[in-house]
């Protein structure tokens, strides 16, 4: 968008600079500022902004145009307060209701859907996270527009990549839509800094839908760990760890070594060795840690999607041929029994 | 209340980038129903083998858009036990984009008087997963994405569907008419017998156009370019801890 839009305010400029007539550059530039705006939808949980939501925000930078927060939930002011405070945004959009504490889309979409009328935002934005991913879809439909999901980098307000096909093509879509509506890869844009901003709070509307669904519970894997999704670190366990007892004897402490997160592959998962939320890959989660190490995996394809782009990926497997070999830096063969309580106890010292 | 019209979206899908770098290659490449897909199918039998529905299930309409070809999935899709199935044909290569899809869905939902929508969380060629949200949006619905688990309330009003979302599961409680996206972990699909195989020759495809259904199935977005993503280079091998603890501080990531 900047380079493409400089090149065009520059030519104006100097057509403008020939001829001596019509507006200046200046006026033109901020006409465009004042054109594009998006808006950054946050996410909150238990009166808590989640920092992992301000992707959206580093996303909608680089679009560049004002940005505009949005949260709701009950005693949304604290969160509000908070987002405020990030850095970059200019204005947060506050609905206080503990209806949309859970963000249930079927209450948040319309929410969202007379939120973004009333404020002619020409994009929204989301993480492609759960509550995006559910949500962004719905309001899209009502908007009668065509989503973009997942991307992994903008050209301009109008071009977005986006892995397709595993992460085994990456597609560059021109969208036509006049409201653009995005979820991002959150391993693709890192959270916009959370301090140094000072944006207004407004109160949004609120259209009060009625929502066919409750919610009932939740059952989220405690842990002290990073969160996955998010941690510089990630170790990672397949289907050679054998069974439960096996993957927490010996991946957890090698996780606790490195001050890591844990991961699995979906045969690990499928088997029980460890939790589905824990899961790497296309249907998984997407990693991209500094070091992605990993034991006990083959590297399907399906499971590569989800960890190719870490920075430097080391594998143990005792398969020479085994495809992680292949994407590896650094790779051992050998039994992961033996190898990974060693290198544990050696990376401890 | 009466026995649940259950409608279950199936894709073909299958990949790779073609040559010249501008779409992906289909053609002589093997395609299969989209893996999601198989379980919606899986679990809208399930719901009326087991009768979890206390009113019964009293049909199961498989539903495609796609290519002459895609005739074959839906004859997979009642082999596993859907009643009939409606195709909507588009040329071959044509890439109908999500919101078109749930706009189909929607007329079809309306002409057939379902109840449930069942869809694959997303299909693994265009990794969009919009379709299932989209149509509920649409129809004013209520949604859960990401099933791993499906039971319905003893009076047949409410839905119960454990949801697969990040750090955990969710649980929530609709009211039907609603939409059910399929996580993996929703069931295990079984594979079509040879009988089964056989019977569902006599089944029916309908087929029907999408102007006839009142939906135009213009695109919005344009796919510029589709590219491998730049391989990544295999560092070669270690032979032992210490030469892998010596390369990771090597390579500054510990």
């Amino acid at each position: 968008m900047i380079p493409r839009a400089g090149h065009s305010v520059l030519r104006q400029a100097r057509t403008q600079l020939k001829r001596r007539t019509g507006p200046t550059p200046v006026a033109s530039l901020s006409a465009l500022a004042r054109l594009l705006s998006s808006l950054a939808i946050l996410e909150q949980k238990d009166g808590k902004l989640n920092h992992g939501s301000l992707g959206a925000v580093t996303a909608a930078q680089k679009l560049g145009g004002s940005i505009i927060g949005f949260v709701a939930g009950g005693n949304i002011k604290a969160v509000a307060e908070e987002a405020a405070k990030v850095s970059g945004i200019e204005k947060i959009i506050a609905v206080d209701n503990a209806a949309y504490d859970k963000g249930l889309p079927e209450n948040y979409a319309p929410l969202l859907v007379e939120n973004i009328k009333k404020g002619g935002y020409t994009h929204i934005i989301a993480g492609h996270t759960a509550f995006g991913k559910s949500l962004m879809p719905r309001v899209a439909a009502l908007l009668d527009v065509q989503q973009i999901s997942d991307i992994t980098a903008i050209e301009d307000e109008k071009t977005f990549v986006r892995p397709v096909y595993a992460g085994n093509a990456i597609a560059t879509v021109e969208s036509s839509d006049d409201i653009k509506i995005i979820t991002i890869r959150g391993t693709a844009f890192a959270a916009a800094e959370a301090e140094g901003g000072s944006a207004s709070i407004e109160d949004g509307v609120d259209p009060k839908a009625e929502s066919p669904t409750e919610w009932v519970s939740e059952n989220l894997a405690k842990s002290d760990r990073p969160d996955l999704a998010t941690a510089g670190k990630v170790v990672s366990g397949g289907r050679g760890l054998k069974s439960k007892e096996d993957f927490d004897r010996i991946m957890l402490p090698l996780a606790d070594a490195l001050g890591a997160a844990v991961g699995a592959s979906r045969a690990a998962v499928d088997s029980g060795y460890a939790d589905n939320s824990l899961q790497v890959g296309q249907t998984g989660k997407v990693v991209a840690p500094q070091l992605y190490l990993c034991a006990g995996i083959s590297g399907a394809i399906q499971h590569l999607a989800g960890m190719k782009d870490s920075k430097v990926i080391a594998a143990i497997n005792k398969d020479a041929d085994a495809p992680i070999f292949q994407v590896a830096d650094i790779g051992l063969v050998g039994d992961l029994f033996d190898k990974v309580p060693e290198l544990t106890e050696k990376l401890k010292q | 209340m009466s026995a649940l019209r259950i409608l279950v979206p199936v894709k073909r899908v299958k990949p790779r980038v073609n040559k010249a770098q501008t779409a992906v290659e289909t053609a002589g490449v093997k395609h299969s129903m989209n893996p999601f897909d198989e379980l919606s199918i899986e679990e809208s039998v399930r719901i009326r083998e087991k009768k979890s529905y206390p009113h019964g299930v009293s049909d199961i309409i498989a539903f495609t858009c796609g290519p002459p070809k895609s005739a074959d999935i839906l004859r997979t899709a009642m082999a596993m036990g859907a009643d009939r199935s409606i195709h909507v044909e588009t040329k071959d290569g044509d890439e109908i984009e999500p919101l078109s899809i749930a706009k189909l869905l929607r007329a079809v939902v309306e002409k057939e008087k379902v109840d449930l929508v069942v869809l694959g969380k997303q299909s693994i060629d265009d990794d969009a997963g919009q379709t299932g949200q989209m149509l509920a949006g649409l129809l004013g619905w209520a949604q859960a994405t990401q099933a791993s688990k499906v039971s319905f309330d003893g009076d047949g009003k409410g839905v119960v569907v454990e949801k697969e979302v990040d750090g955990g599961s969710e649980t929530t409680r609709s009211n039907l008419p609603m939409v059910v996206t399929a996580d993996l972990r929703l069931n295990e699909p079984r594979y079509a017998s040879l009988p089964n195989i056989m019977k569902a020759k006599k089944k029916k495809i309908e087929k029907i156009t999408a102007e006839e259904l009142g939906v135009d199935l213009g695109k919005r977005l344009k796919t510029l370019k589709v590219i491998e993503p730049p391989p990544r280079e295999g560092g070669g091998k270690v032979d032992d801890v210490d030469g892998m603890i010596a390369k990771l501080k090597e390579l500054g990531a510990i």
